[in-house]
């Protein structure tokens, strides 16, 4: 941890952090020097190089190496305040001392290096992983509707022969494979939109009630076969939210409980307000989700362990990058009596003007 | 009756085609560009009564063929884009489209807005009595009925209803109405805008959580739509 947030440090500034840690060794030494000898004194030298190893980039440290020698040759070997060595014997303890300090060093900083190359080497095989996942889910999400496409359009083309109610199917084939493709490519965009950071909310006053509905609206219109109920105070304020992207979460959470629940659910979707906290909730009567499986729906193309209805697994994730994005945060919990929950919590200026009876 | 000329302005040649095919078979004349210069050119040279113009062209950014267009171009412009980018849009709106759609649109929506557009288009005055499903709005009298029976809306929300019957079938953009209506220092005001628009809803809508006349354009603005 300590040794991360170091090598973030400018070599320059490394190389300050080592000459305090020689100066401060150099200090210390003067005042135990006259108890434990000189030759004691190169140990303590040693301890410091051996520090800086482990935190510093290879350059600051052979320099920490090379200025150690030098300053306990300067202050503690004799004659002293002189590079000068009279001594045969000082001297060949002068170069075994700077020797064992660069291999001591150089040996400290392969190991660090071998250990940060194995670091990157896995989270290089995580990203690996992650990238294999999207490219199985969307090579058969995206090749899926592009073969039922090229497959009618062939048929419609070379065999003349074909019964109109024949054609008129396969022409729907290629219409609802033009729908599912454009649904994969508006999550992708998505998906890509949030990776970049592209997405920058821009709050506008917005009538939640209208929102909801218009939300509703556009769900049922793909054909459901369950009952959407709205619930919002007929005096709620206007809320400053981004109105287009809380309407694509929305309708991602409404249309995904469509999905996934059983023909005649009830989803409800509901607003509160206390002071400046809005809470929108989706919620449904179906099954709800596995209990082990919460935590990570949300996750990136994750995908529930029984479900057979495919998916990138992109758009919860999708919805909780939209929802963060916004400021605001996420949950989902399963109901007591069964179907899923959802609930979006955002803090947002309110505004209660609400009536010009006589303008 | 002459058969209406529209000219599609879109780099991308199946798009053309596609349009080509779709448009005749409607009994429109069809004109086609394949970038911004060409385009202004047969403008220039054939004067359709409309214009589809792709907003991603390889020449020129059709927001500056849109301006150039709009020099001297007065008839309906329907912007086609492939980017739900709200700015984008408003910003064309305020260039002088007069509507848009988004890439993938269907081809039903397409052909209804060019309907809606060219009707309009087709009369040099106003119709003094406009309809939107059980709403008659008399322009000449002032007055505005549903079902028969006088709605009475407070002078802000006529001014509001008749801005959006005098361009039926059109998007007007949230400044464009805030400033229309309630003036230019008005123009970040909109709560106004939204709490009106409510408040309208609920004198003419028959659903007004399901708004059938003044219809929401999100991010954008609202469009009327008459029957």
């Amino acid at each position: 941890m300590l040794s991360l947030l170091v090598s973030k440090m400018s070599i320059a500034r490394q190389i300050a952090y080592s000459m305090l840690i020689v100066l401060f060794v150099s200090l210390l030494s003067f005042a135990v020097n006259s108890y434990v000898g000189y030759h004691v004194v190169a140990f303590i030298y040693l301890i410091a190089v051996s520090l800086v190893a482990v935190l510093f980039d290879i350059v600051p440290v052979l320099i920490t190496a090379l200025v150690s020698a030098l300053a306990w040759n300067f202050f503690f070997i004799a004659p002293y305040y002189t590079l000068y060595v009279s001594s045969p014997e000082d001297a060949i303890f002068l170069m075994t001392y700077f020797l064992i300090a660069i291999t001591g060093a150089t040996l400290t900083y392969r190991i660090r290096r071998v250990e940060r190359r194995a670091r990157d080497r896995e989270g290089r095989n995580n990203t690996i992983k992650l990238y294999n996942t999207l490219l199985n889910s969307l090579s058969h999400e995206l090749r899926t509707p592009i073969a039922a496409v090229m497959g009618a359009s062939e048929i419609l083309q070379t065999n003349k022969t074909l019964s109109k109610t024949a054609q008129n199917e396969l022409i729907t084939e290629i219409a609802k494979a033009a729908v599912r493709l454009n649904r994969q490519v508006e999550n992708l965009l998505n998906m890509s939109r949030l990776e970049s950071g592209f997405i920058q909310p821009r709050a506008d006053w917005c009538d939640i009630n209208e929102l909801l509905h218009a939300v509703v609206m556009s769900v049922e219109e793909n054909g459901i076969a369950q009952i959407i109920n709205v619930a919002v105070a007929p005096d709620f304020p206007l809320v400053k939210i981004d109105k287009g992207i809380m309407e694509q979460v929305l309708y991602n959470l409404v249309g995904n409980a469509t999905q996934y629940t059983p023909a005649n659910s009830i989803i409800d979707v509901i607003a509160t307000i206390s002071d400046n906290a809005l809470s929108l909730i989706v919620q449904d009567n179906g099954h709800g989700f596995p209990q082990d499986e919460i935590d990570k729906v949300f996750d990136k193309f994750y995908r529930l362990r029984h479900e057979q209805t495919g998916g990138t697994g992109l758009g919860l994730s999708i919805v909780k990058g939209f929802v963060r994005a916004m400021g605001g945060t996420i949950t989902l919990q399963n109901r007591d009596n069964g179907g899923a929950l959802f609930t979006i919590s955002i803090m947002v200026e309110v505004s209660y003007i609400k009536n010009f009876r006589n303008e | 009756m002459n058969k209406a000329k529209i000219l599609v302005i879109d780099d991308e040649v199946q798009l053309r085609k596609l349009l080509d095919i779709t448009l005749q078979s409607s009994d429109y004349n069809v004109l086609l560009a394949a970038d911004g210069r060409e385009g202004i050119v047969i403008a220039a040279n054939n004067r359709p009564d409309l214009i589809l113009l792709d907003l991603g062209l390889p020449d020129q950014n059709g927001q500056s063929v849109l301006k150039k267009l709009r020099e001297w171009y007065t008839n309906p412009i329907i912007i086609l884009s492939a980017q739900s980018n709200e700015e984008e849009i408003v910003m064309a709106l305020d260039n002088g489209a007069n509507d848009y759609l988004v890439k993938p649109y269907r081809t039903g929506e397409l052909m209804a807005r060019i309907r809606s557009l060219l009707r309009r288009g087709s009369t040099d005055d106003l119709n003094p009595v406009i309809t939107s499903g059980a709403i008659v709005i008399d322009l000449a009298s002032r007055l505005v009925s549903n079902n028969g029976v006088p709605v009475k809306l407070t002078v802000t929300e006529y001014a509001l209803l008749i801005l959006f019957a005098r361009n039926e079938g059109r998007v007007l953009t949230h400044q464009y109405l805030l400033k229309e209506v309630w003036g230019n220092s008005y123009i970040s005001q909109s709560q106004y805008l939204r709490v009106f628009i409510a408040q309208l809803r609920k004198k003419i809508e028959s659903d007004p959580n399901r708004p059938k006349i003044i219809v929401t354009e999100s991010g954008i603005g609202y469009r009327f739509v008459a029957s």
